[in-house]
């Protein structure tokens, strides 16, 4: 039995457990709403969700400058995309029929199982935990912008590239043909 | 100090409901859905590493990442052209009716 105040407070979770506990289940919530809604709607909005709560979460790994990219591009770029692209493909929702297609039961069995297995392994192994106290996390932003430009250039112009042909490609295929 | 394992546990929970999106729903979209969920999932395993690993000062984990949010955002604009372009020569995005190819 802890004897002294200070056994008792070591067994205490610390405030960082404590918000990472409050971040995850809400990001793990949201996440089982998108799979388990009716609605399309409803899944769209609760993915945003879960962004907002991933993002809290790099936040909490002092990725911060990826906490804001993630709200940027993933939240108000991805999510308004596919919000739009639920609208514009609408009508055929109605009813009660059910999201599920015929596969449902055997993905469900596959997912459960491969979850079990990646847990029951992720528990045993010992990794190399080592928390380095960041100080200057402005410093970290300047070398990630600086390593964009020296030694990940040839990836960096590639990413551009890929999102210029992607992008000019999108517009193509979801433009009105009937316009002439 | 927070063990990496919680963040993994997450990143296999966020996984599989991706996976179970991806594989389950009748509607396109929802499968794109998942798809990005799953993507997220990686990129919390990908952070959770950079940062409880031994080499903090290289900062590639974190690019790793950006590349891949990125990666994800061309990925979706081009997915949902299709499916766009689909709906409007079909009519329908449920995937158990977009069967033409099949034999």
């Amino acid at each position: 039995m802890p004897a002294n105040l200070e056994e008792i407070t070591a067994l205490l979770p610390t405030f960082q457990q404590f918000i990472f506990v409050q971040v995850a289940l809400f990001t793990a919530l949201m996440a089982l709403f998108v799979v388990l809604s009716r609605n399309l709607f409803h899944s769209a909005l609760s993915l945003v969700g879960t962004l907002f709560g991933a993002a809290g979460l790099y936040a909490l790994l002092e990725a911060e400058f990826l906490a804001v990219s993630q709200v940027l591009v993933y939240v108000g770029g991805i999510s308004t995309l596919i919000t739009f692209a639920i609208m514009l493909t609408r009508g055929m929702m109605f009813g009660a029929t059910s999201p599920n297609n015929r596969q449902a039961g055997t993905a469900a069995i596959i997912v459960i199982t491969l979850f079990s297995v990646l847990v029951g392994f992720l528990i045993q192994v010992p990794w190399s935990q080592t928390y380095p106290e960041i100080g200057d996390g402005q410093a970290i932003i300047t070398s990630l912008g600086r390593m964009f430009v020296n030694e990940y250039l040839v990836a960096f112009e590639l990413m551009a590239l890929l999102l210029l042909v992607a992008l000019a490609g999108a517009i193509m295929l979801a433009r009105d043909h009937m316009i002439e | 100090m927070v063990p990496i394992t919680w963040y993994l546990i997450l990143a296999a929970f966020l996984f599989s409901c991706g996976l179970y999106a991806a594989l389950a729903r009748r509607n396109a979209i929802a499968v794109l859905i998942g798809v990005e969920l799953m993507l997220n999932a990686v990129n919390i395993n990908l952070i959770a590493f950079w940062r409880y690993g031994d080499h903090i000062e290289n900062l590639a984990g974190q690019l790793f990442a950006i590349f891949v949010i990125a990666i994800a955002a061309a990925e979706a604009a081009v997915g949902l052209a299709l499916i766009i372009s689909v709906y409007r020569n079909r009519k329908t995005v449920n995937l158990d009716e977009l069967d033409i190819l099949q034999g």
